[in-house]
């Protein structure tokens, strides 16, 4: 079994990752009953000795659950989120030398984030990343979670997946980004957004982006479900946006969006973990979704949201999860994929579903989709037998689509805007090693990128003749 | 004569393990029945042909070398066959690693295969050890995936070198049409074109087919891959079980593979073997059901010319053309109900009145290209001790146009995505080229070209 590592960068990393951890510890405890230490645990824990002065145990598997650690690093430029996390009920899962602070943040600025912290923080990071690389026997992933927006996780955090590609070029980089909405308070989220995707684009294996608003929107949507008592309760712990039956007690105001993110990454990372009819590793994410390499943006989907209380309604139809997984209101940015195009597609279920379910489905929603002339059975699926906890079953949707490119559009106007007025430029351009090219160069990598996306879109009505087959002499 | 089995990747591991589980049990089911010595021989020649005694008394252990490059698969498989208590696994007989091949041909061919071939020679040479006589290789693995197809190539490449006499048998699983690994047209691509060069034959279970078998002729409402993994297992025990090549219990005896390559594979530019069988049903239907083998043969006949992949659905109104012909007027028609053209064919029957079943209507020299002698083509096997439960069962391996269509299609999608060079980044790395892409292009062109032309 492999193992990966989770590196949380500035507040919102650090909270999203919070979760994250929170979650894992839920799932695991729901399903290892027994209190062993077992390679599912192994994927993002350690095993550690306290009585044995920290002795680190992980390599004896079938051994007792003496006291976890998360395979994790944290950074981030001001101390509060990552000491609050540290006197909480968390806390015990991290030590000392897993993370990094400074004390007077990156005031949102990408430049101070990337290039002052980056020079004085290098060294420090490069050793924690070694440290809790050497801890692995099979270190097979990277998980950067971040934000765009601000100035650490997105400046540093792009910084730490430069230091990622070149000193584990062998482990995959997947990056949950955190993308601002449209009016998001960080006024210079554009420039930090833009300066950040140019290093998401040249140096990520795959990123997974991410909407606040979209995360808003999916919480409202089950709160109002909750509330209304409509159709019959909701089973609390099994909504995406609950905590219900994690360690932390206290909820805080990004918790319900942010356990949504959470659960993406229990999911994604289900098949790796526990058996199933068809495991679908992690490696086989970029194998599969990625056939360019700087088209690897998913735009990804959960469903069910949650699961009803009473048993005797009968659950929402199998097939209702796989329709929804398609609709626009289950996506976690602002996107339709029924009006992209697809490039390829991923559908990680699990629990309770079987191969005639994802065939029947595939079947059944595929005329409604539309997919590149090259790529017309673009399918990946994966079929994980352990469900999320609380339901009978799950999906997750990953989809390479083009429907992402007007989030990048809406991005780059925005950015446009400041940057025509030379708003806020010169905090930047103050900032050591910031010239004026790092804007136009991240500028013009985002315009290609939308470019490569608008050549896809332009063959999506097109009927394209296959390739003419090679001639064989008979 | 003993068979080594090579299981390779999940598919080939969860599909192996319902194999030898059928086996097992099937020769359980034997001894209940009434002619006390053929029965015994019947199992007798079924043991040594796919398990080991270690100790005499101890649950016979499968001949077989399980292989993946990730641990969860094998250990499930390990476990099961463990709690069946009539067979397991030998205990050192497996190879895993920590990370699966990602679905990467190239990473299992020419990472896995070169760094971890030592070691898994030697587990296949402890088993081939353990045979007094050794028939050959039975290799199982999936098209799709990257472990099973990319190290499983290479591995038949190593089985070549190593065993220049014996014979390799590889069963390959082909992918659903609409997608489930989004490379698995390279892969398997790849992996065909390979194969052709070192496997003897390759036996084809095509998903959607075998998916089709369970929903309509077993009638399960929600399909894992566990049925039909189970339905696999079954068609390929009714190949590999004891079978009489001509009268006589004491021609249980033969060298399994070696009588299946001789009577299948007449030319080395044809060697992909489609399988049929009759009845295939669910056990409560088994139960209320009655055959005759005049009428199983007549269904399983116009299964073959009319490229049914089972008994429902077969289209009646083809017709071998009528001797005479121009050969063309074969395959200017409508490409579906085209009439498929037989090299080779084997008939395998089990069970009850055996001797009375009449070959003769799969004996039609207008059923096979012109080139074959006549009365060379067809084959029979027979033998009176029913398979799996089933009173009566005939199975046909054919050697025909049955796999163009899925082999032309696999090539064709295939084609089109390296056209635009889509994932290709992702093969060169691990160290392929263009030029081996199209190299296997090439030679699969081929292989479909002369299936078309018989
Ligand atoms: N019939 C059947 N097909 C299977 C089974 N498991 C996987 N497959 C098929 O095998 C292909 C995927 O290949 P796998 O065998 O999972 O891959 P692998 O050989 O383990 O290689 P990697 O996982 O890439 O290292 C798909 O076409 C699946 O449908 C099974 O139990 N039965
Ligand atoms: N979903 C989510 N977004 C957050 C959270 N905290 C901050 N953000 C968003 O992140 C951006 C600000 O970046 P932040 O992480 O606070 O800055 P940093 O600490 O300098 O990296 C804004 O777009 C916020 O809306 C959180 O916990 N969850
Ligand atoms: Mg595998």
């Amino acid at each position: 079994m492999t193992q990966s590592i989770v590196v949380q960068v500035g507040q919102c990393g650090n909270q999203v990752g919070c979760r994250f951890w929170d979650l894992a510890l839920r799932e695991h405890s729901s399903i290892n009953k027994k209190g062993i230490y077992d390679d599912a645990l192994s994927s993002f824990f350690r095993n550690v000795d306290t009585r044995a002065g920290d002795e680190d145990c992980s390599g004896l598997s079938g051994k007792k659950i003496q006291s976890l650690k998360a395979r994790a690093v944290l950074i981030d430029m001001e101390e509060g989120v990552v000491n609050e996390m540290l006197k909480g009920p968390l806390g015990e899962l991290f030590d000392s030398k897993q993370f990094i602070t400074d004390v007077s943040g990156s005031g949102n600025n990408w430049a101070v984030g990337h290039k002052v912290y980056g020079s004085t923080y290098r060294e420090q990071i490069v050793e924690c990343l070694r440290k809790a690389a050497e801890q692995c026997d099979c270190l097979q992933c990277f998980f950067l979670i971040h934000s765009m927006g601000g100035g650490t996780g997105s400046g540093l955090g792009t910084l730490v997946l430069n230091i990622l590609k070149d000193e584990f070029p062998e482990v995959y980089r997947i990056v949950t980004s955190v993308y601002p909405s449209a009016e998001d308070d960080v006024i210079t989220s554009p420039y930090n957004s833009v300066l950040a995707m140019r290093e998401l684009t040249e140096y990520a294996d795959c990123v997974l982006p991410i909407e606040n608003q979209a995360l808003v929107d999916i919480a409202n949507k089950i709160k109002l479900m909750s509330h209304s008592g409509k159709v019959g309760a909701i089973k609390q712990e099994t909504a995406i946006i609950s905590g219900q039956g994690g360690v932390s007690v206290q909820e805080k105001p990004f918790d319900a969006m942010n356990n949504i993110v959470a659960n993406l990454l229990l999911s994604l990372t289900s098949s790796a973990r526990f058996e199933g009819s068809l495991n679908m590793d992690l490696n086989e994410i970029t194998m599969n979704l990625v056939p360019f390499p700087r088209l690897h943006y998913l735009v990804s989907s959960l469903t069910p949201l949650y699961t009803l209380a009473d048993v005797n309604i009968p659950s929402r139809r199998l097939d209702q999860m796989f329709s929804d997984a398609f609709s626009k209101d289950h996506q976690l940015i602002h996107a339709n994929p029924k009006h992209g195009l697809y490039l390829a597609c991923a559908l990680m279920v699990r629990g309770n579903v079987q191969v005639s379910d994802l065939r029947r489905n595939i079947e059944r929603l595929k005329p409604s989709l539309s997919f590149v002339s090259w790529n017309q059975e673009g399918w990946k699926t994966g079929l994980c037998s352990i469900p999320p906890v609380g339901h009978s079953h799950s999906l997750l949707a990953l989809a390479n689509n083009t429907c992402v490119k007007p989030t990048f559009m809406e991005l780059k106007e925005r950015f446009m805007k400041l940057y025509k007025k030379k708003a806020h430029l010169h905090h930047y351009l103050d900032v050591d090693g910031m010239e004026q090219e790092c804007f136009t160069e991240a500028v013009s990598s985002l315009s290609s990128l939308i470019q490569e996306y608008d050549q896809l879109d332009a063959t999506k009505r097109l009927i394209m003749e296959d390739a003419p087959r090679l001639n064989i002499a008979v | 004569m003993s068979i080594v089995t090579v299981q390779l990747g999940q598919c080939g591991n969860q599909i192996g393990q319902e194999l030898f589980d059928v086996i097992s049990k099937d020769c359980h089911n034997a001894q209940g029945q009434s002619n006390k010595t053929e029965t015994e021989a019947y199992r007798a020649c079924s043991q040594e042909r796919f398990f080991s005694e270690d100790h005499g008394k101890d649950t016979p252990s499968a001949r077989a070398v399980l292989v993946d490059m990730e641990p969860k698969v094998i250990s499930q498989a390990i476990a099961t066959a463990a709690k069946s208590g009539i067979w397991k696994y030998g205990e050192q007989s497996f190879f895993c690693q920590k990370q699966g091949s990602g679905n990467n041909w190239a990473n299992g061919f020419c990472v896995h295969g070169p760094r971890h071939e030592r070691d898994i020679m030697n587990l296949v040479r402890r088993q081939v050890e353990k045979c007094d006589r050794l028939s050959g290789f039975f290799t199982m693995m999936s098209l799709a995936g990257g472990t099973g197809s990319g190290l499983g190539t290479y591995m038949t490449q190593c089985l070549r070198d190593t065993y220049p006499h014996s014979f390799i048998l590889n069963q390959v699983t082909w992918p659903y049409g609409t997608g489930e690994v989004i490379v698995q047209n390279y892969n398997s691509v790849l992996t065909l074109s390979h194969l052709y060069q070192s496997s003897d034959a390759i036996l084809v279970h095509e998903n959607d087919t075998v998916h089709k078998i369970c929903a309509q002729l077993m009638n399960i409402k929600q399909i894992s891959f566990k049925d039909v993994n189970k339905v696999i297992a079954h068609q390929l025990g009714s190949v590999l079980q004891p079978v009489c090549t001509s009268d006589g219990t004491a021609e249980y005896k033969r060298n399994p593979l070696g009588d299946l390559m001789e009577t299948m594979v007449c030319h080395p530019e044809f060697k992909l073997l489609g399988l049929r069988n009759i009845p295939q049903m669910s056990d409560t239907a088994l139960a209320y059901s009655a055959f005759t083998w005049p009428g199983l043969l007549k269904h399983l006949r116009q299964m073959l010319i009319a490229h049914a992949k089972m008994e429902e659905g077969i289209d009646w109104q083809v017709r071998p053309p009528l001797p005479g012909l121009p050969a063309v007027e074969k395959f200017t028609g409508n490409k579906e109900s085209r009439f498929n053209t037989s090299l080779s064919n084997l008939l395998i029957l089990r069970g009850k009145d055996v001797q009375s079943a009449d070959q003769g209507a799969f004996a039609d020299p207008a059923l096979y290209t012109s080139w074959r002698p006549p009365g060379s083509s067809i084959t029979t096997w027979r033998t009176p001790i029913a398979f799996n439960r089933y009173e009566k069962l005939a199975t046909l391996v054919s050697n025909s146009q049955l796999l163009l269509k899925p082999l032309d299609s696999i090539v064709g999608r295939a084609w089109n995505m390296f056209a635009s060079r889509a994932y290709v980044h992702q093969y060169i790395k691990y160290g392929i080229s263009e030029g081996d892409f199209l190299d296997s292009f090439t030679a699969l062109e081929q292989v479909i070209s002369s299936y078309s032309n018989l």
